[in-house]
Order: structure tokens, then C-alpha cells, then sequence
């Protein structure tokens, strides 16, 4: 069992257009949306829902104004700003509510209560690709990678009951808790990058996230040709580190208008887009291979 | 006032929208980069930082010889932080959000507060105008610990004008959180479906908080309508449209303000400014 995690630090680089090529190339994988705050694959795939679960995270802090007595103790404890007071009048906002328990252990009166938070479903899909795993959080609720731990879970068990050898994963941005828990059991990370300012920082701090987990490293360097001289400064820099460099992609609009028709770039018929990722696919099952 | 640059999706050009605005601000403001994951502002406004400093969050230190094994902390920890196992206690600083309230329970007094490193807050000046930013250490995971550190600058900011904030991409918690002490939202979207389906997600997610929101399309020329006749249908203003452009993409590409670098589109940031001013100034209800 391998897995594959698309990322990129850096949003809008591409990640979920060449996610979903791969996804089309990848022979008997399952697929995974791990971006469960704005999951964009299922438009390309258009997954065929066969089950769908609620999930649960934490609990929240809820204040009975029946039997709140006003003395302001959970205002005062509360190091997330979550409890606001109005004149004797408390309550709970839930947007900033961590879900700590301490108001609530702490309540003289015992007057708050601690309901289960629901936040968010998931999925279980066939695709044309294959089967796929994907969630959507609610609207404002924790991004805390449990959610995202439980999809590659549930993707993984997938794998081993249809004994399939692959998890292919399209990741979220940034280097928080989503993409650390994303990372956690991957064997390779696909990066894709922009030769731009932005494109190169973000790298530069999701590949160090890489190797403090010793996941190997592909990089792509998406719309490479809208800055030859930086695309060039960004694969010296991942040779020095000795990250795998996989292919250069144009600025092109067909990935827009392949989008627009809800086809992954290899179902278009742009030979040249599609040998470029196909170039790009076997460059990192090939050190996928090299993982043990 | 507060105005917040926010966005769905990752990519759709908030920092160049906050960038090229703080080069059109007129009047004093501070730029905020609250997006603490992948801080990009200060690649593009160039600042002058004069103070940084690393911030960190409390976190429990223990001392096993007062410990009785009671298991208050234990209990009251949800973040699985804190344990006792086979009669030790165990405290895992990484997983902990800094509640307090093994500290406050613990009989013993056999915790007392330590700290972990969350990154650093970073403060100087871009031009005319203040600038802030926060940046996550690589490999810490909260996110939202040191936005609510870097967002507790704002009561003393706002002494000094507006605050221009950079918010991350995304609906879920940290995206919120930084738009929530801000009089106007700015929603940066495409019009491509990615774009439109993160869009419409950030609205729901923004809406509740009642405050005046506007739209800026960037990339306009690029994909469908459906992000338009969304906004037409639930009465959201667009007050914004970038067109799609190489020579815009390269500009950035070399890390160029595209307000700066395009005569053409000083007007439409201007405008935009306007809109946000006015949005802001009682254009819309605003739930504080």
C-alpha cells in the first residue's frame, strides 16, 4: 500500500487540475479529497455518492441563560475571547468556542452545557477513476486534520479490501494541521509550484514540513513560462535539496476550459498538455518506487 | 475601520488585491497578513521590519515529584494533551491549545506554565503605512493560537487609521477568525467553477456574521458567468473586475504591484477602495 499526497503550500497552484489527471492515469487507486474546507475535485470527477456519514469533533461550550446566574467566572477563563458578556447577560460564540471544557468544569452553577459537535459529512464515491473518499466541512468549523485523518483511513482500508495498491490524495494549502495530517504515512508528496514570489516561499516551508516527516519530494512547477528565469532559480533549488523535479507546465487556458467542461486534462484533446502529464505521472511513480 | 481581504479559494489574487490597495490607500492605514500559514504580503509591499519577536502559546510544565496521579488534568484536557499512563504523567506540548485548565484544576500544583514557539509576529513599515504580520514555524499546526495574538495588535493599530487585512484562504475556522473584527469583507473570487463553488462556500460561511461584503472578479474574462448571476441573485455587489492578463501574471510573477505596474487598473482599485469606504461607513448592516 503507497500513498501519494498532491500539496503545494501555496493555493491556486494547481494542485486539484493535475490531482485529477493523475487521478484519470492512476490504474486501480483510491482517490481522496483531503481539502475538506474547499474541496474542488469532486467537480472534475463527479463523484456518484454511495454513502454518506456525519462527523463529529469536539464538543462546544453552551450557556443556559436559565441557570446562569451572570457572575462572569467562564468570561474571565476563557483564553479564546469565545465567552462575550452583556451586562450580566453570557454567552458562548461559537465561531471562537476551542471546545477546551474549562468554562464548563469550572461553571459554579454548573449552568453550561457541552453538546457534541457535528462538522461536517463525508463521503464514500465511485468516479469514473475509480472510487473516491471526500468530505465537506461546515461552514466556519475547525479545520483539525481529524477530518482528514479519518478520510485516509477509510481511504487506506478501501485499498487493502479491493486490494489496490495506491492512495492517491489531492491536499490542502498552507503547512497547518490539515496538511500535517496529510503528510502523516505518505511516501511521496507531489508539490506544485508558480514561479512566482509567493510560489517559491510557500515551496520553500511545505518542503520543510516534507522532510520532517522523511516524505519524499516531486516537484512541478505549474505556468512555468511566465517566469523562465524564476522557473530555472526553483528547480536549481529543489536539485540542491535533492527533491525530484517532474515536469514543467505551461500558463494555459485549456486547464480553465477543461475545468469549465468538468473533464481532467488528459481527457482533453491537447496532446502536448497530455504528454506533459504523463511525463510527470511516471516521474513520480518512479520514485514511488524507490520508497520501501 | 477594518476592511478584510478574504477569499475561498487559495489563489485567486487576495494578496494582489491587498497589495495593489495599500499602494492606492490614501490616509494612513496598517497592512495585516493574517494569513500565518503562508504569508506572502511582504514579498510584493517589500517592508522595512523594525520588531520581530517569536510568540508562543502557555502550554503545561510538569513536576512528576507533586504529581498524586489524581488524573484532573486528564480528564479536563480534550485535546488529549495531557494523560496519565501506567502511573506516569505525560504532557504532549504539541497537542496542547493552551486552555489553562489543567493549570487551573491540577490540586497539587504540580503544573505550572511552560510555552511552545508558534512563530513570530512581525512589525515595521511599508511605505507610508504600517505593517503586521504573523508567520506559523514550520511544523507547528495551530494556526489560530498566534492570528488571535497578532489580532489582539488591533485596538492599537486602529489608533494609527485603517487596518488592510490579508486573510487566509479557506471557510473554516482560521478564515473566519480573521475577517470577524473587520466593518467590511472584501470576497476575492475567479470565474471558473473552482472559483464559483469556493465563493459561494465563503458567502455562506461570511453572511451569518452580518457584515457589508463585496465581490472583486479577478481573472474576469477567464471562464463562466455563474459567479456574476450568483452574485446578481443574492444581492452581493461586485465592485471589482481584474482582467485576465499574461502581462498581470508575469508582472506578479516578478513580485510588481499590479496597481503600480498597470496604469490601466489604478482606476479600479480606487474605485474598489471607494465602495469598501463606503460599505464600511454604514453602506450595510454591521453585526459587531
Amino acid at each position: 500500500m503507497r500513498e501519494i499526497v498532491v500539496i503545494s503550500g501555496k493555493g491556486g497552484a494547481g494542485k486539484t487540475s493535475m490531482a485529477g489527471a493523475f487521478a484519470h492515469l492512476a490504474d486501480k487507486a483510491i482517490l481522496c479529497d483531503l481539502d475538506v474546507d474547499a474541496p474542488d475535485l469532486h467537480l472534475l470527477l463527479d463523484p456518484r455518492v454511495k454513502s454518506e456519514e456525519s462527523f463529529y469533533s469536539g464538543h462546544e461550550a453552551v450557556i443556559d441563560p436559565d441557570r446562569c446566574i451572570g457572575c462572569g467566572q467562564c468570561a474571565e477563563l476563557c483564553r479564546f475571547d469565545a465567552v462575550r458578556g452583556d451586562g450580566d447577560v453570557y454567552r458562548v460564540d461559537s465561531l471562537a468556542c476551542e471546545g477546551c471544557k474549562v468554562c464548563v468544569a469550572l461553571c459554579p452553577e454548573q449552568a453550561i452545557d457541552f453538546p457534541e459537535k457535528h462538522c461536517g459529512q463525508w463521503y464514500v464515491s465511485d468516479t469514473r477513476f475509480g472510487p473516491m473518499v471526500h468530505a465537506q466541512l461546515f461552514p466556519g468549523e475547525e479545520n483539525s486534520g481529524r477530518l482528514v485523518t479519518l478520510l485516509k483511513q477509510k481511504a487506506r482500508a478501501m485499498a487493502e479490501e479491493q486490494g489496490l495498491d495506491l492512495v492517491l490524495c489531492d491536499g490542502t494549502p498552507g503547512i497547518g494541521c490539515p496538511v500535517i495530517s496529510s503528510m502523516a504515512g505518505t511516501d511521496v508528496a507531489v508539490i506544485v509550484t508558480e514561479p512566482t514570489p509567493s510560489g517559491l516561499h510557500d515551496l520553500k516551508r511545505v518542503a520543510e514540513l516534507c522532510e520532517r516527516f522523511r516524505t519524499k519530494v516531486a516537484v512541478l512547477v505549474n505556468k512555468w513560462d511566465i517566469n523562465p528565469a524564476m522557473t530555472g532559480e526553483i528547480e536549481a533549488w529543489c536539485v540542491g535539496r535533492g527533491y525530484t523535479l517532474v515536469g514543467r507546465f505551461p500558463h494555459d487556458r485549456a486547464v480553465v476550459d477543461a475545468m469549465l467542461e468538468r473533464k481532467v486534462l488528459t481527457e482533453t484533446d491537447n496532446a502536448e498538455l497530455s504528454r506533459i502529464i504523463n511525463t510527470s505521472w511516471a516521474g513520480v511513480l518512479a520514485l514511488l518506487d524507490t520508497c520501501n | 475601520m477594518i476592511y478584510a481581504v478574504a477569499s475561498g479559494k487559495g489563489g485567486t489574487g487576495k494578496t494582489t488585491v491587498s497589495s495593489s490597495l495599500a499602494v492606492l490607500w490614501d490616509g494612513s492605514a496598517t497592512l495585516v497578513d493574517l494569513d500565518v500559514e503562508e504569508p506572502n504580503l511582504h514579498l510584493f509591499l517589500k517592508p522595512e521590519l523594525t520588531d520581530v519577536r517569536k510568540a508562543y502559546i502557555e502550554v503545561p510544565e510538569a513536576d512528576e515529584s507533586k504529581c498524586t496521579r489524581c488524573r484532573a488534568c486528564a480528564d479536563i484536557c480534550q485535546f488529549k494533551a495531557i494523560t496519565v499512563m501506567a502511573d506516569t504523567l505525560l504532557v504532549f506540548p504539541e497537542m496542547c491549545h493552551g486552555c489553562g485548565g489543567c493549570l487551573a484544576v491540577c490540586p497539587e500544583g504540580a503544573l505550572s506554565p511552560g510555552r511552545r514557539e508558534l512563530g513570530e509576529i512581525c512589525r515595521g513599515t511599508a511605505g507610508r503605512h504600517g505593517f503586521v504580520m504573523g508567520r506559523l514555524r514550520v511544523g507547528e499546526a495551530m494556526s489560530p493560537p498566534l492570528m488571535r495574538q497578532v489580532r489582539r495588535l488591533f485596538p492599537e493599530l486602529s489608533r494609527d487609521g485603517d487596518i488592510l487585512i490579508d486573510a487566509p484562504p479557506g471557510v473554516s475556522c482560521p478564515a473566519i477568525a480573521a475577517v470577524t473584527d473587520a466593518d467590511c469583507i472584501v470576497l476575492v473570487t475567479e470565474p471558473t467553477p473552482f472559483g464559483f463553488h469556493d465563493f459561494k462556500l465563503a458567502w455562506e460561511a461570511f453572511t451569518p456574521l452580518g457584515k457589508p461584503m463585496g465581490a472583486v472578479i479577478n481573472r474576469a474574462d477567464l471562464g463562466d458567468t455563474a459567479v456574476r448571476e450568483f452574485c446578481r441573485e443574492n444581492r452581493i455587489p461586485v465592485w471589482a473586475e481584474i482582467p485576465y492578463s499574461r502581462d498581470i501574471a508575469e508582472a506578479y510573477s516578478r513580485g510588481e504591484i499590479v496597481a503600480g505596474a498597470f496604469k490601466e487598473l489604478e482606476r479600479t482599485f480606487t474605485d474598489l477602495r471607494n465602495h469598501m469606504r463606503e460599505a464600511a461607513s454604514g453602506g450595510g448592516a454591521c453585526a459587531k
